[in-house]
C-alpha cells in the first residue's frame, strides 16, 4: 500500500501548492511541531511562526510561515495561510525585512503575552535561517 | 434646425467619445479577465475557511462561553453595516445597486428603532451615502492606491471592525458587495459577518470527529478574527471583478448608442445637405425664368 497522501496549501489569494504525493509534512502547530503521516487522525490545529516541512517522493520543499490553520481528514492535509514563502525564493534581503518587522512589533509596548509570544517566534525562526 | 457646420462637429465630437468608450470597454475586458481569475483563485481559501468554522462550532461543548464573534454580544441595539464600493465611476448600475440595497437594509433597520453605523469601503458609495446617511458614517476607507484588490488591505478593515466590535461599539454587522455571476448579472449581497451565521450548516455537517491542538475554544477564538478578514477579503474580489463585469457591459452599450448616434446624425447631415443643394438650384431656375 502506499504511504502518499495529498497537501494543499491556499493562501487567500491563489491556491499555493498542491502535492499529490507527499510521505511526510511536518508542521510549526501551536503547540510544538507535529508530523503528519499517512492516515493521522482527523485533526485541526493552528500555526505558529516557523518551518514547514514536506517530504515528498519528487523531492522535498521547505516553507516559511507566520500564520495559519491546518486541517487533515480523509488523507487530505490543508494548511490555510495568510503569509508563506518558499524557503528557496526567501532570499537574505527578505529575510532581514521580515526580521526587521518582526523586531519593530516586538519592542511595542502595547502587545499583549501571546503574541509577544507569537512575535518573539518568529524573530527566533528567521534569525536561525541566516 | 442645426446648420451643416454644427452637425458636422457634433459628429465628430460623438465619434471621439465613442473611442474613448471603446477604449474603455477594452481596457474593462482585460481587467475583468484577471479580477474574476483571482476572484476564482481566492474561493478555496474562503470555503475551506467556512467549512472548518462550521465544523468547530458544530462541535464546540460550551455554548455559553462560545466567543463573541460567533455568539453575538448578547444584544441587538447597533448594526454596523459595511458598504463596499468601487473608487471609480462609469460602471453602470455597478455602485447604485449595492447603494439601493443598503438603503432598503437601512429604512427597514430604522423601522425597528436600532442604531445605524455605516463604514464605506470605496469613495463612490461615501459620495452618494453622505448626503442622507453623512451622520452615521464612522469611517471611509478606500483603496486608490492599490491596484488589485490584497488580502492585506482586507486585514486592515477586518482589523478595524473587530477593534470597534471589542469596543462594544456595536452588536450586528453586514456587508454589502456584489456578488459576480457573470458579465451582465451582479447581485448585490448583504452578509451578515458578525456574529457569525452558520444556519445553514445543517446540510454539510460532517459526521467526522475531529482532534482539536489546542482545543475548540482557543481555536475558534484565533480563527473568527481571520475569518472576517477572510470574508471581507472575499467581497473585495467579488466586488472587483463586478466592478469590470459592470463597467464592461456599459461601455460596450454606450460605444454601440455612440454608434447609432453618428449614424441618425449622419443621414440628417446628408439630408440637410441635399436640402441646401435643392434649394440652391430652385433659387438659380426660378431667377432664369423671371429674366
Amino acid at each position: 500500500m502506499s504511504e502518499e497522501f495529498k497537501v494543499e496549501i491556499v493562501n487567500p489569494e491563489k491556491s499555493f501548492l498542491v502535492k499529490e504525493d507527499v510521505l511526510e509534512v511536518v508542521v510549526p502547530a501551536f503547540e510544538g511541531e507535529m508530523g503528519i503521516l499517512k492516515d493521522h487522525i482527523s485533526i485541526i490545529s493552528f500555526l505558529k511562526p516557523g518551518i514547514i516541512k514536506i517530504l515528498s517522493k519528487s523531492g522535498d520543499e521547505n516553507f516559511y510561515v507566520e500564520d495559519g490553520i491546518v486541517e487533515f481528514k480523509n488523507n487530505n492535509l490543508s494548511i490555510l495561510t495568510s503569509s508563506i514563502f518558499n524557503l528557496t525564493d526567501l532570499d537574505k534581503s527578505k529575510q532581514q525585512d521580515l526580521l526587521k518587522q518582526a523586531e519593530e512589533e516586538a519592542s511595542k509596548p502595547e502587545i499583549n503575552d501571546q503574541f509577544k509570544y507569537l512575535v518573539d517566534q518568529k524573530i527566533e525562526v528567521l534569525r536561525s535561517l541566516n | 434646425m442645426a446648420s451643416l457646420d454644427d452637425l458636422k462637429k457634433r459628429i465628430a465630437s460623438v465619434k471621439s467619445t465613442q473611442k474613448i468608450t471603446k477604449a474603455m470597454k477594452m481596457v474593462a475586458a482585460a481587467k475583468l479577465r484577471r479580477a474574476q481569475e483571482s476572484a476564482e483563485k481566492g474561493r478555496p481559501y474562503s470555503e475551506k475557511m467556512n467549512n472548518v468554522i462550521l465544523n468547530l462550532s458544530n462541535g464546540i461543548s460550551d455554548k455559553e462561553n462560545a466567543p463573541k464573534l460567533l455568539s453575538g454580544s448578547g444584544k441587538d441595539k447597533i448594526h454596523l453595516c459595511v458598504v463596499m464600493t468601487s473608487d471609480r465611476g462609469l460602471c453602470g448600475g455597478f455602485n447604485s445597486n449595492i447603494i439601493k440595497k443598503a438603503k432598503s437594509y437601512f429604512s427597514k433597520l430604522s423601522e425597528e428603532g436600532k442604531d445605524l453605523k455605516i463604514v464605506t469601503v470605496g469613495s463612490k458609495g461615501n459620495d452618494q451615502l453622505k448626503r442622507v446617511y453623512g451622520d452615521k458614517i464612522i469611517a471611509n476607507i478606500s483603496f486608490k492606491e492599490s491596484k488589485n484588490a490584497n488580502y492585506f488591505d482586507a486585514e486592515k478593515v477586518g482589523k478595524m471592525v473587530i477593534e470597534k466590535f471589542e469596543a462594544e461599539e456595536f452588536d450586528f454587522c453586514t456587508i454589502f458587495y456584489n456578488q459576480f455571476k457573470n458579465v451582465i448579472t451582479q447581485i448585490p449581497q448583504a452578509q451578515q459577518i458578525i456574529p457569525l451565521n452558520t444556519e445553514n450548516s445543517e446540510e454539510n455537517k460532517s459526521e467526522d470527529s475531529y482532534e482539536f491542538e489546542p482545543d475548540e475554544d482557543e481555536i475558534l477564538r484565533n480563527l473568527l478574527p481571520k475569518n472576517i478578514s477572510t470574508q471581507i477579503f472575499k467581497a473585495m474580489l467579488e466586488n472587483s471583478a463586478s466592478e469590470q463585469g459592470s463597467r464592461m457591459s456599459a461601455m460596450d452599450n454606450a460605444t454601440r448608442n455612440a454608434g447609432e448616434m453618428v449614424d441618425k446624425l449622419t443621414i440628417e447631415y446628408n439630408r440637410s445637405r441635399q436640402a441646401a443643394i435643392t434649394k440652391e438650384l430652385i433659387e438659380i431656375i426660378s431667377g432664369a425664368e423671371s429674366l
